[in-house]
């Protein structure tokens, strides 16, 4: 059983046993899945980091931090976490919204990110899931469940992350006019990016391996180094890998694209038209809901089933 | 999706005989179950129910020490509309459901409480599909793990979660158990492997869980159903992440002479920022049974020995495995061995997957167990399992994954001495303990099943067991699924209720 945690247990206090309540991080996700109901009270979760332990690769961080800062402090020891950095964004933030970064194929899903997790419960009080090891089979897995929540069945004040190593190297291509699948050897590409006409790729790991593959894609087509991402459009579409390497024929509906391949993320001009869910999804979401915040007061107004 | 398989499962199955009365189906029934045989064959086919003892008797158990299981009518599901349609007939019959692949389970989660109706998963066998695009394979629940990696071959990708028990273990209870392996320590276990699964829920209605876009919509139901132990539904098709095998691999055995510095050196390859694909640790006593059965070529005068795989682009592996090497070498590693081709590598992995089977040549008993330790704190961990084991006078074996913490201490032991059997429980008892004190967890890939359940309550607050309840509730409300494991039983919901009074003496005679 996890400590008691002062930080913790004012959270809990400011959240109370009732009335509508949301929690704010940096706001950057804000409107994720619905605008917050009119008159919920809002609320902050604490910050800091509580514990860094390299040689365990974990982080213990409370759920008000920034991402950019938690990371500065992982970057001492060449870590950092899976969860996306974005201008303000919180741990909480990173992890109540769920979308993983666009680096997932070298830094794995926010979803995996999760180790333990303590946060407060709808009546108030503060319950914790998971447990502080790398592996664990702890019962049923509440840490999977939380991200991606919206807040909508706890809120998180703190979380022990599984920290990654940094590539030792890092370096950013861009290859003109290649087709979306052109970086499939390349086993060092941490992230694949395609807007229907170039390709960027972040390439990650030893000298010696990033040095091949970069010579492999320079064999392969025109190619240059360039120091980083292309801007993403604003609207994010979830879809299988197979649609994400051949979205330019649904390009219409989406204006300008970025398709994150090998992870089926296309970020779009244009919003994702609302996606169909299967009744017995639906009606099991409803049945989470339900039985996590009988009254549903944690963010009422969100609901998951409506991120695009 | 859910339709398109349940068609797929049906054309690999084809037709069946029905109508043969529940009188003919093999064997004697238990008199109260004679209506509701009738209606399971009525339901999936005479050819895939059984009611006899021997049937009955086999499904009772798991592969743990747990012998209080006590199933009710075994039904052999062909596909989904099957077990939809067993699930249906159970509930009609106010009777629970427990499902079950190879019971290799060590914890107890797959022995029926109560008499339920049992699910047999194995005819559910097949490979479903293989989607290189989406970097997915569909699998029956009942595949065996090998099978598939063995499948999957052809296609240059493998599924990377690799238990030990792989040759016979199904993807369903991998599944229900979020299982591990060497393997996981760079791949992650099962719940990082599953991107859908297809379930029958306990009112028998079918749903799919998860998707294969990268961010399903709403909550991660899959990522919840990962690990339930058979307890929030049945799953009937799984969706697995295809892995890449990688294009180098290098595998190394460290020897040392002493158990403090092959633990010293696993924290500090991984404070070096280094994750190899697998570090696994096996003390003397160990590697001298391994020996015995299996000459893997381990050498028997180290007092431990670590098997260590890096993997990935060739450079990558030979820079890492030098790195590994040279802090071996530090840390007073009286030999290192690199595998210098695919029959040698071969040959030390069958060595360390061997090892449960080696224990038959040291004692004709043995209790696994499976606890979670940081990483960094090995060294401590291991001086107090010897003081535990040597104070009940037990022998132990250590064979585990070092890499994250994940020990499985095996308890040796003769259970015709008399007294034996309590001084096992209670070493293994202390070790438990021993290893929540040192801010671990219960279990790493075996699960919590009956074994660990009273051990929750160690681990977790009234809260902290009250939320998991409300997990479990909202996918089976009327707790129908496997009840009586994983919560300790002020927990269980209306579990109790489910648990028909087990007429026990009536079946076993």
């Amino acid at each position: 059983m996890a400590d008691f945690d002062e930080a913790l247990a004012a959270f809990a206090a400011e959240v109370g046993p009732d009335g509508p309540v949301c929690v704010r991080g940096g706001g950057t996700r804000w409107h994720l899945g619905g605008e917050a109901a009119p008159g919920t009270r809002e609320v902050q979760a604490p910050a800091g980091v509580v514990a860094f332990e390299p040689a365990e690769m974990t982080v213990r961080v409370r759920a008000g931090t920034p991402v950019a800062e938690l990371h500065a402090e992982l970057t001492t020891a060449g870590q950092r976490t899976a969860l996306p950095e974005r201008a303000g964004g919180t741990v909480g933030g990173a992890l109540m919204a769920g979308e993983s970064s666009i680096a997932r194929l070298g830094l794995g899903s926010v979803r995996e990110a999760l180790l333990q997790a303590r946060y407060v419960c709808a009546d108030g009080r503060i319950a914790s899931a998971g447990a502080a090891t790398v592996k664990n089979v702890s019962g049923f897995d509440l840490c999977r469940l939380l991200v991606g929540s919206l807040g909508t069945l706890g809120l998180v004040g703190e979380a022990l992350l599984r920290t990654v190593p940094v590539g030792e190297t890092e370096r950013w291509v861009r290859l003109a006019g290649a087709e979306a699948g052109a970086v499939r050897s390349c086993h060092t590409a941490a992230s694949v990016l395609w807007d229907g006409t170039d390709v960027w790729t972040l390439l990650s790991g030893y000298e010696v391996d990033v040095d091949e593959d970069r010579g492999r894609l320079a064999a392969l087509c025109d190619c240059e180094d360039v120091d980083g991402p292309p801007e993403l459009p604003p609207h994010r579409w979830a879809c299988t890998p197979a649609e994400a390497a051949a979205f330019d024929a649904r390009n219409g509906a989406a204006g300008p694209f970025v398709a994150e391949i090998g992870v089926g993320v296309v970020h779009a001009s244009e919003p994702q038209p609302s996606r169909s869910v299967e009744p017995g999804v639906v009606e099991l979401n409803r049945r989470f809901k339900e039985r996590f915040d009988p009254t549903g007061r944690l963010n009422p107004g969100r609901d998951p089933l409506r991120k695009p | 999706m859910a339709n398109t398989l349940a068609a797929a499962t049906r054309r690999v199955l084809g037709s069946r005989r029905r109508g043969r009365g529940a009188a003919e189906v093999a064997g004697a029934v238990d008199a109260g179950d004679a209506a509701l045989v009738a209606d399971l064959v009525e339901a999936i086919g005479d050819d895939r129910v059984r009611a006899d003892t021997a049937a009955r008797y086999l499904a009772s158990r798991d592969a743990s020490i747990y012998r209080e299981g006590n199933a009710g009518p075994v039904c052999y599901p062909g596909s989904t509309s099957d077990v939809a349609a067993c699930v249906k007939v159970a509930i009609r019959h106010g009777r629970a459901v427990s499902p079950r692949g190879a019971g290799t389970g060590l914890a107890g989660g797959a022995a029926p409480l109560g008499q339920p109706v049992v699910l047999s998963m194995t005819r559910m066998d097949k490979l479903l599909e293989v989607d290189l695009d989406n970097g997915v394979a569909w699998v029956q629940p009942g595949m065996v793990n090998l099978d598939l990696s063995r499948a999957l071959a052809p296609h240059g990708v493998h599924y990377a979660p690799d238990p030990s028990s792989q040759a016979v273990c199904t993807i369903g209870g991998n599944l229900a158990n979020n299982s591990g392996g060497p393997h996981c320590l760079a791949y992650g276990v099962t719940s990082a492997h599953v991107v859908a699964v297809e379930v029958v829920l306990s009112d028998g209605s079918v749903v799919t869980l998860g998707d294969v876009t990268a961010e399903p919509a709403g909550y991660d139901l899959r990522g919840a159903f990962v690990g339930s132990e058979g307890m929030c539904g049945i799953a009937t098709a799984v969706a697995v992440r295809l892995t890449r095998n990688p294009p180098a691999v290098c595998t190394m055995l460290l020897c040392f002479e002493d158990v403090s510095d092959a633990a010293a050196t696993v924290s500090a390859i991984i404070a070096a920022g280094i994750v190899p694909a697998a570090i696994e640790m096996m003390d003397q006593r160990c590697v001298r049974a391994i020996e015995d059965f299996a000459q893997a070529g381990y050498p028997e005068d180290a007092a431990a020995v670590l098997l260590v795989e890096v993997d990935g682009p060739s450079g990558g592996v030979a820079i890492a495995s030098e790195r590994v090497d040279g802090i071996a070498r530090r840390n007073q590693a009286i030999s290192v061995r690199i595998a210098a081709d695919e029959d040698e590598r071969a040959r030390l992995w069958k060595g360390r997957k061997s090892a449960f089977g080696a224990v038959a040549n040291v004692m004709p008993d043995y209790y696994l167990h499976d606890t979670v330790v940081p990483r960094t704190r090995l060294v401590e961990v291991l001086e107090r399992i010897y003081e535990i084991v040597d104070r009940h006078d037990l022998l132990v074996l250590n064979v585990f994954h070092a890499g994250d913490g994940n020990l499985h201490p095996i308890l040796a032991y003769d259970s015709r001495v008399p007294g034996t059997d309590e001084r096992v429980q209670a070493a293994g008892r202390e070790i438990i303990e021993m290893s929540l004190d040192m801010g671990g967890a219960l279990t790493g890939e075996h699960g919590i099943g009956v074994e660990k359940r009273e051990y929750m309550n160690r681990m977790f607050t009234e809260v902290d067991l009250d939320q998991q309840s409300r997990l479990r509730a909202s996918f089976d409300p009327y707790c129908r699924m496997n009840p009586g494991k994983v919560l300790p039983s002020a927990h269980s919901c209306s579990d109790i209720g489910a648990l028909r009074a087990a007429d026990a003496a009536g079946v076993w005679g």
